[in-house]
């Protein structure tokens, strides 16, 4: 994009900057429009499994409900309690969105649509969803009240836990693709399985490493089983108890955003991203933002269907699940996996 | 230009930053502060082509250290009226600490002044070509020359590890909330509840 500015006649680097500017408007205006959307989906899912009908009157089919309540927000008064920590109140979701947000340069939508194509991608990736614990425990904390300093201490250790069997699941990825690069990871899959489907999870070692990240990528996002965070029996509403009008409306956002962040990690590492699902020349004519976004909405129903199926899990089970099931697991497949690939000379062949 | 206004961008906020985390009243402040300043300083790094580096800074310290640093003080009850009293009393181990410090400077920028210090590290020129990414590179050099170092570092690590496993753990003596989760897994409806109808006016025996 940056040559098409430069076409225009701009120097080297208004035109870096204008591309790039452009580059995040074409993604994050989108992103916000998919997020609305995708609310709705959640609840149309949720309801339809519940047997009821779900928002339906706000436009056709309630299609706008995300848009009414996004409007009902933001004409909302904003209240700061009087004991909050100011600064930090305000900051806390701001960093929430911002970090959300931020995870997305690095995301191929397809071979090109990428912001930033950098050789350290997955890392980014992993580094922008450890940030994302601040916001959270920062509006915790400025809150000044109970339920939401509770919920941030819970929060804070169940991402810094879940992340430990994220990274060891990652590395089992890496392994086999033998680059952090996400677009050169989308690469390797083609025709991974039996020579004919993209995509990591057919293979046997790597099927339970993907269930244990679909499971993983529930608890980091704080999604139904393990919403602990914002559990209303016990904690009012977790870290957002506090928080009012479009202060709330960006944990809100940055929660889906999140969210659709986790879904197109799953299509990207074991689905084979922006490539079609069976390697066979006519569905190459498809784009392959199409795959990439039909992949990440399948994980996304599947995200919906849990949250609308499972009842919540307890605390301490919770911490079990991470320390002493998938923790050890995830280790274990990476010595097996890396055993693997050393015994059949795959080693390093992408890299 | 792009490299020279965000090298001035991120020095000026790693440095600003670390000014406000030993002037910020509030001690959650100033470990806020300090993660602003690590964030910065893995900017940098970017910026002079270490970016795996800068990668596990972020990954490591903000997103696991400084978490758990951030905790630590905010559940900590502080009060500034009683640090503000013992200022007086620790002022000369301060200042004595600050000579060092200065001390240090000096001797550092003059040594450098001086120039050509064999360090062990190759000249710019002697320095092996890196390989495709920096990542590689890394990996190439950690797992053949420095296997060792590196090894050892692990023990050191896990040394670390179990000590401070060994120094908390306290195994209760009663077996009250001990919980056998292949228990609570395998329990069935109709292993924990009964169905009773008891006649109106009399209770019933469990």
């Amino acid at each position: 994009m940056t040559e098409f500015f430069q076409s225009l006649g701009m120097s080297y680097e208004w035109a870096w900057g204008v591309a790039t500017l452009a580059g995040i408007l074409l993604i994050a205006l989108p992103l916000m429009l998919a997020v609305a959307m995708i609310i709705y989906v959640d609840r149309k899912v949720w309801a339809a499994i519940n047997l009821r009908r779900g928002p339906n009157v706000v436009g056709p089919f309630g299609l706008l409900q995300s848009f009414a309540d996004g409007l009902k927000v933001f004409l909302q008064e904003t209240v700061i309690p009087s004991a909050a920590n100011k600064g930090i109140f305000i900051l806390a979701p701001i960093v929430t969105f911002t970090v959300a947000l931020a995870a997305w340069a690095v995301i191929p939508f397809s071979a090109e649509a990428v912001l930033a194509d950098i050789n350290v991608g997955l890392l980014y990736i992993l580094a922008i969803s450890s940030l994302s614990v601040y916001g959270i425990i920062m509006a915790g904390w400025a809150s000044n009240s109970k339920y939401p300093f509770f919920s941030a201490m819970r929060a804070s250790a169940q991402m810094i836990s879940y992340e430990v069997s994220i990274g060891f699941i990652l590395v089992c990825v890496v392994l086999f693709a033998g680059t952090f690069n996400l677009n050169d990871i989308v690469r390797a899959q083609e025709g991974f399985g039996l020579g004919f489907i993209n995509a990591y999870v057919v293979h046997p070692l790597l099927f339970p490493m993907w269930v244990l990240f679909f499971i993983s990528s529930l608890a980091e996002t704080q999604r139904v089983p393990f919403d602990l965070t914002e559990a209303e029996s016990e904690l009012v509403a977790g870290y957002q108890t506090e928080y009012s009008s479009m202060s709330f409306a960006l944990f809100w956002l940055g929660e889906y955003a999140n969210i659709l962040l986790m879904c197109m990690l799953n299509a990207i590492l074991f689905f084979g991203g922006w490539l079609p699902p069976i390697d066979w020349e006519p569905l190459y004519m498809v784009p392959g933002i199409v795959w990439i976004l039909l992949k990440t909405f399948f994980f996304f129903f599947m995200f919906s269907w849990v949250m609308a199926t499972v009842p919540r899990y307890r605390y301490d089970q919770l911490m079990r699940l991470g320390w002493k099931v998938f923790l050890p697991i995830s280790l274990l497949f990476v010595v097996v996996i890396s055993g693997y690939l050393m015994a059949t000379g795959h080693f390093g062949a992408a890299a | 230009m792009i490299q020279t206004f965000a090298f001035y961008m991120f020095a000026i906020i790693v440095i600003a930053s670390a000014v406000m985390v030993i002037t910020a009243r509030n001690p959650v402040h100033s470990v806020l502060w300090l993660i602003l300043a690590f964030f910065n300083a893995a900017g940098l790094m970017v910026l002079v082509g270490a970016e795996f580096i800068a990668m596990l800074l972020v990954i490591v310290y903000v997103g696991a250290v400084a978490v758990l640093f951030l905790f630590v003080v905010m559940m900590l009850d502080i009060d500034v009226a009683a640090m503000r009293a013992g200022f007086i009393k620790n002022f000369p181990l301060g200042i004595v600490v600050a000579l060092v410090l200065l001390a240090e400077l000096v001797l550092g920028i003059g040594a450098y002044n001086v120039g050509a210090i064999e360090l062990g590290t190759p000249a710019a020129a002697d320095a092996p070509a890196m390989a495709e990414s920096n990542t590689a590179a890394i990996g190439a050099l950690l797992y053949t020359r420095y296997i060792f170092l590196f090894e050892a570092a692990g023990i050191v690590l896990l040394v670390a590890m179990i000590g401070a496993i060994v120094l908390t753990h306290r195994p209760s003596k009663s077996k009250r909330g001990q919980q056998d989760i292949g228990k609570q897994v395998r329990r069935r409806p109709d292993e924990a509840t009964v169905m009773k109808q008891p006649e109106v006016g009399k209770g019933i025996e469990l």
